[in-house]
């Protein structure tokens, strides 16, 4: 049990950091990196949720998976954008 | 379900083959959407004539497959984005955005339909999903290429506002990512009729708030508008409309589906959504009297308008009042959709888009400003538009609830709209002295065609509001 509460708590922290990041910082990379670590914090949570006494659950990692390609895509157009916008950001 | 399956793969299809050959992208891109209308329609007929029906794609059912469910409410939305995305398509033919050159212009030109037909296929897949997951993956789809279109025009504005999008756009996802596990691992399953069930556990109540507060974002309900003006004023206008008009509707479509999933027990969520409803009634009708600029009254319009929306949806209860909710949907889709269009096209002859000078002495008003009357009419509620009937709907629904506070909420917010509109409507109006007697008249382009279909369809679908409402009959609620 204790493994598994230190992994919720460390996605849930990671998660609020980010967050903080998100709304406070205006730098566009600053910013792209605040979103990935929201993405690992909750991806920590799904796969401490999904890990139950009978072995891991495969569904909630499909669903990570298909948010870490997200991620990557989104990641990807962000640093697009932020190259366009140059280094004087918004 | 041919048709269905048309729906799904033929925007997709379209969008690869515009991107392959950039010369055609413009007729192929034109093609798709007119087939995509048809096929809406006859999906429209199947269910008027055989009720709802579902789907499970390759024969694989619900715990495994993914149900694709198609009704009244489902095909309603479906015939929206496919007539509002036709009229918008029709202007982006002869489209001449004013703020790029030659180079720009063509990378626009040649970039806007593969995204418009990506965008399409998703919102098709969005409203014919009958399962979480798969809703959550067609937001991706939408969100990213609802991205491209902002950022379309290639100025520096419209990047920052797609750069802040996609990152609000992607939090709203994630938010919706995890609310889906949770409910997953309350019930088990991500079908959309778990929510009964969800409603009754403090685990699945904790996936509902999620997945609600990241569709709140996606739909710019307030608080939680801050992306939104920015990105759809400094679009290009096609691209304005296609945002205001239908993206953010399908944020509004799911909540509206969790809504009345969820019946009695999601009276919290209903509540939440009328408070915020109508906040953004009066912080957007707030910023719209303030704007400066012609499409920033526009876009904050549509934070308002979204709210009169939220506000439907949550004082709807399990009652019939949800179909107000419907109608002003529709209205506020082919209204929007008019009006950027139509101030795309003033702001093109002028030259400008500010207020202050709208009526200039030597330019007669056209067909657009026509449009945008039209439009304004219909977002106020004025009869017969659409938007007279949804509202009508709704402000009777409340007086017989004797819900006298939510009546004296909209009717603020009704004359709200009625002030900011007239802002603009009224500039148009000051014919005579003003207008010097050699003013020339504006050219006619495909651009007012596409704003004056529109705004006409939201006047006529007032006529024939029993349509949509005998659509959404075949509801099961």
């Amino acid at each position: 049990m204790t493994p598994d509460l230190v992994y919720l708590a460390t996605g849930a922290g990671l998660g609020a950091l980010a967050l903080w990041r998100l709304t406070t910082s205006s730098d566009p990379l600053r910013r792209v990196l605040a979103l990935n670590v929201l993405a690992v914090g909750i991806a920590m949570i799904l796969l401490a949720a999904a890990h139950g006494p009978g072995g891991a659950d495969a569904v909630p990692q499909a669903f990570v998976l298909t948010g870490i390609v997200v991620l990557v895509a989104v990641t990807a157009a962000l640093l697009a954008l932020a190259e366009t916008l140059g280094p004087r950001g918004d | 379900m041919t048709e269905t399956l048309v729906l799904l793969s033929l925007p997709f299809l379209a969008a690869l083959a515009a991107a392959l050959h950039a010369r055609l992208s413009a007729p192929i891109g034109i093609g798709a959407t007119a087939l995509n209308a048809a096929a809406a329609v006859l999906i429209a007929g199947g269910v008027l004539r055989e009720g709802p029906a579902t789907t499970a794609i390759g024969g694989w059912s619900s715990p495994l497959g993914i149900p694709l469910v198609v009704d009244g409410l489902a095909v309603v939305m479906l015939l929206m984005t496919a007539f509002v995305g036709l009229g918008v398509a029709v202007h982006a033919m002869g489209r001449s955005p004013m703020d790029a050159g030659p180079a720009r212009l063509a990378q626009t030109r040649r970039w806007f339909w593969p995204l418009w037909l990506m965008t399409l296929g998703a919102m098709n897949a969005l409203f014919l999903s009958g399962d979480l997951f798969n809703l959550y993956v067609a937001f991706e789809i939408l969100g990213l290429t609802a991205v491209g279109l902002t950022a379309l025009s290639g100025s520096r504005s419209a990047t920052a506002a797609a750069f802040d999008y996609l990152i609000a756009g992607l939090v709203g996802s994630l938010m919706v990512l995890l609310g889906i596990a949770i409910a997953y691992a309350a019930v088990g399953q991500v079908d959309l009729d778990i929510i009964p069930s969800l409603v009754a556990t403090m685990q699945g109540r904790i996936a509902l708030a999620l997945i609600v507060a990241g569709l709140a974002i996606k739909g710019a309900l307030f608080p939680l508008h801050f992306w939104m003006p920015a990105a759809h004023s400094s679009a290009v206008p096609s691209a304005s409309a296609l945002l205001s008009a239908l993206v953010v509707k399908t944020a509004l479509y799911v909540l509206l589906r969790v809504s009345l999933e969820g019946g009695a027990d999601a009276a919290p969520l209903r509540a939440l959504l009328g408070a915020a409803g109508a906040g953004a009634m009066f912080w957007g009708g707030w910023n719209a009297l303030r704007a400066e600029r012609l499409k920033l009254l526009v876009a904050h319009s549509t934070v308002a308008q979204i709210g009169l929306i939220a506000v439907a949806i949550g004082v709807a209860g399990d009652g019939m009042l949800w179909k107000a909710a419907v109608l002003l949907i529709l209205s506020h889709a082919l209204a929007k959709a008019a009006m950027f269009l139509a101030a795309g096209r003033i702001a093109e002859e002028l030259g400008h888009d500010r207020i202050s000078g709208l009526n200039r002495e030597d330019l007669r008003p056209g067909a657009a400003e026509f449009a945008f009357a039209i439009a304004a009419i219909s977002l106020v509620g004025l009869p017969p538009t659409a938007g007279f009937i949804g509202k009508w709907i709704l402000m009777e629904g409340l007086i017989d609830d004797g819900a006298w506070l939510w009546v004296g909420l909209i009717l603020i917010g009704t004359v709200l709209s009625a002030a900011y509109l007239a802002r603009v409507v009224s500039r148009c109006l000051r014919g005579g002295p003003h207008v010097a007697p050699g003013a020339r008249r504006p050219e006619w382009r495909s651009g007012d065609a596409a704003a004056l279909g529109l705004a006409t369809g939201a006047l006529a679908l007032g006529l024939a509001s029993s349509i949509p409402v005998a659509l959404l009959e075949l509801t099961p609620a």
